[in-house]
């Protein structure tokens, strides 16, 4: 008896301290206090690691059987069917913003570019993780080519994907991880010209950050100076939608 | 009889039990312990499967795999990642720091020296049978015996304060893409990404039954005692067993 009363308290206990939980995360300060551990986790991280520290990179033998893609699976927009069906010959990049020299590169242009390859791990914020080789052109070498102004402060990665709720993809990302060595514009994956469902003809790899920082289907990128007035104003899709951290590094 | 405790008399001493770096720590911990499991459960119900090495989605083959956590444990209590991640990630820096902290505290105070380290014999196997049959029997120490640790109490809190929660810390470290690239020996020490959640979730269990049998003893040890002592640091010694 006395044991059943004890574990009643506790499941009662337990339920009241999480309902609890819940109400205080429904205060406006008690949320805003919440949400500021992202500043400590970016800059903890950012002061313990060098500029240009990189993410781990596998032996070929340790990539994944299968990559799993996540997030839309096809656009399947009338202009992305039409830009696939032409082998994304009529596709282009913009780059646009605060730049110098605004560019519309095709993929043609961008195979002629240096590339980097590189076998990387991909960690989805869900908790699963696939290993896969990306080749690409490091994202530096196209923001120097459009000569990028120093009154940037993030880039902005629009995609042509529509999410559930009719809303575009998009993404940002800070100077930092802009001109790290891995982040590249990748139009393949192990081997393999970059699949629909994998984000073709072009996606990012921002490697030190999660799986939704790493926009795909990618239409444009627009250098700006702040992310406000842009979507939602938070930096991305899901920062807008559901409260995602803008910084993905944990 | 034997297996209750031995009950304390109005008249016997109140002793400082629990210094308030152990009792501020103590209740700390039992904050941010509940808020990381609960939203610790919410975070793996974005996907209840878990893998050994460096990769493993649903196309690998998972070690194990679970329904998801009920609402009635998980923080919140509907499935929202974000704020599941919101509240883990907020309290997981706090908690760190504080077992830092203690750690410090507890070494140069020398609670460790004084309270946690084995003495000379403690280990012997005939002590340390004496000690596991006198769990058995619910027979607690009374008397000044009752002022330190048994040696199953110190083997537990070494373990847990040692070995569990700076596991749980450093494994939930090697989980970050951006730890990985600061501190890559970490994801090397566990063995991969993956390696590294399972890790996080089994020590997230055992403490989980650390923390049942814990409260169980107190239950058994007399609740209103053991409470006031982890409160106020006083304690009514039991009384000697004639």
């Amino acid at each position: 008896m006395t044991l059943i009363l004890n574990r009643r308290t506790l499941l009662f206990g337990a339920a009241a301290t999480l309902s609890g939980c819940d109400g205080l995360a429904r205060n406006e300060q008690a949320r805003e206090l919440l949400f500021s551990a992202e500043n400590f986790h970016k800059w903890a991280q950012r002061s313990l690691m060098a500029r240009g520290a990189l993410a781990r990179e596998f032996r070929p033998d340790q990539i994944s059987p299968f990559f799993r893609p996540n997030g839309t699976a096809n656009p399947n927009t009338p202009e992305y069917r039409a830009l696939w069906r032409s082998g994304f010959a009529d596709w282009r990049l913009k780059l646009s913003g605060l730049v110098g020299r605004p560019l519309s590169l095709s993929l043609a242009q961008l195979h002629s570019l240096p590339h980097r390859e590189q076998i990387t791990r991909h960690d989805c914020v869900e908790g699963w993780s696939a290993i896969g080789k990306w080749r690409g052109v490091p994202l530096s070498l196209v923001l120097d080519a459009a000569r990028m102004s120093d009154k940037a402060r993030y880039l902005v990665f629009k995609c042509a994907d529509f999410m559930g709720d009719g809303r575009p993809y998009y993404e940002s990302i800070d100077m930092v991880d802009a001109f790290h060595p891995q982040t590249i514009l990748a139009f393949a994956l192990n081997d393999q010209p970059l699949r629909v469902a994998n984000g073709a003809p072009l996606r990012l790899r921002v490697e030190r950050q999660l799986g939704y920082k790493h926009a795909k289907y990618l239409m444009e990128i627009e250098a700006v100076d702040t992310l406000s007035g842009i979507g939602g104003g938070k930096g991305g899709y899901w920062e807008d939608r559901a409260n995602y951290d803008w910084y993905a590094g944990i | 009889m034997d297996s209750s405790p031995a009950s304390p008399s109005i008249t016997a001493p109140l002793v400082l039990r629990h210094r308030w770096q152990v009792r501020l720590w103590h209740w700390l911990n039992a904050g941010l312990l509940y808020i990381l499991f609960t939203s610790g459960l919410g975070i793996f119900n974005a996907h209840p499967r878990l893998y050994w090495g460096h990769y493993g989605a649903n196309f690998d083959k998972p070690w194990l795999t679970l329904e998801r956590f009920g609402g009635w444990i998980t923080l919140p209590a509907h499935y929202d990642l974000a704020m599941s991640r919101h509240w883990h990630l907020a309290a997981a820096p706090l908690f760190a720091f504080a077992l830092l902290a203690y750690m410090l505290w507890a070494w140069f105070s020398r609670h460790i020296g004084r309270d946690l380290a084995f003495r000379r014999g403690e280990l012997a196997p005939r002590h340390v049978w004496q000690d596991i049959a006198d769990h058995a029997r619910l027979r607690f120490p009374t008397g000044q015996a009752a002022l330190r640790y048994n040696v199953l109490q110190k083997a537990s809190y070494v373990l847990v304060i040692f070995i569990a929660l700076p596991l749980l810390i450093f494994t939930g470290l090697t989980m970050s893409p951006g730890m990985n690239a600061a501190w890559p020996w970490l994801v090397d020490l566990f063995g991969g990404r993956q390696s590294a959640r399972s890790i996080h979730f089994i020590a997230a269990f055992l403490l989980a039954a650390f923390f049942l049998v814990h409260l169980s003893m107190v239950l058994l040890a007399g609740p209103a005692n053991e409470l006031r002592s982890i409160i106020t640091g006083r304690y009514r010694l039991p009384e000697a067993r004639p």
